[in-house]
């Protein structure tokens, strides 16, 4: 029973992913296509935890440690990106 | 225009600190189980960024006045250096040994030369891996 719906739970991680990778593919703006990439990490978070529940080992939960790290920091790029046009300052004004 | 992001930076104080806690993990959890030098260093450099991100170059270096390539030229000279250090013993170059050793807060322990190796190895990819960062974000 738990595990019909651990893997229709991956089912609907996979519709899911694949309406935001069609959100980023025809997205009318930069912020759309960067709110659906965020979206994408934390849906491959969550699916990891599934399938590491479903195949009973610990050994995935390094994975979804650095892939959250991962989005986290890409993220940000994104958003001070769109906000200031560079990612790294030199300086930043006062 | 100034834009006021102290969230974004009292966020990155604390992340920055759950980050550099996974990367002391995955660099001690490198024997038996997924981690070691190489993604340690990763994970650390990942942290190093972040700051770079949401604070700028000058703020950062004058935190932590490292010249980051002088890091991965030590990392790389640790490394070569105990593999040379197993020389001296009279056994083949690289040549690596372990003991058991009664610590008096962790109990037996076991301590390795592979993880000096390792350290070399995490300090060469933060070095090199921060040095690109900062070289490809330079403004033209």
């Amino acid at each position: 029973m738990i595990e019909v719906m651990l893997i229709t739970a991956l089912s609907l991680y996979g519709i899911a992913i694949a309406i935001s990778a069609y959100r980023i593919v025809i997205g009318p703006s930069l912020p759309d296509r960067v709110v659906a990439l965020d979206m994408i990490g934390v849906m491959l978070v969550s699916s990891i935890a599934v399938i590491s529940v479903l195949l009973g080992t610990t050994a995935f939960l390094e994975v979804i440690l650095i892939l959250a790290i991962l989005a986290f920091i890409s993220t940000i790029a994104f958003s001070k990106y769109i906000e200031r046009g560079v990612i790294i300052e030199r300086k930043r004004d006062k | 225009m100034k834009i006021n992001n102290v969230i974004l930076r009292t966020v990155a104080k604390i992340v920055v600190f759950i980050i550099l806690t996974l990367a002391t993990y995955l660099f001690l959890a490198g024997h038996n189980s997924p981690g070691g030098g190489f993604i340690g260093g990763l994970v650390l450099a990942s942290a190093l960024v972040l700051l770079f991100i949401v604070y700028d170059i000058e703020t950062v270096q004058k935190a932590i006045p490292v010249d980051f390539k002088k890091v991965a030229a030590f990392g790389a000279f640790l490394s070569v250096g105990t593999g040379f250090g197993a020389l001296i013993f009279d056994v083949p170059f690289l040549s690596q040994s372990f003991a058991y050793f009664n610590l008096p807060f962790f109990g037996e322990t076991e301590l390795t030369t592979v993880t000096i190796f390792e350290a070399g190895v995490a300090l060469v990819v933060v070095g090199v891996v921060v040095t690109i960062i900062l070289s490809i974000s330079e403004d033209v």
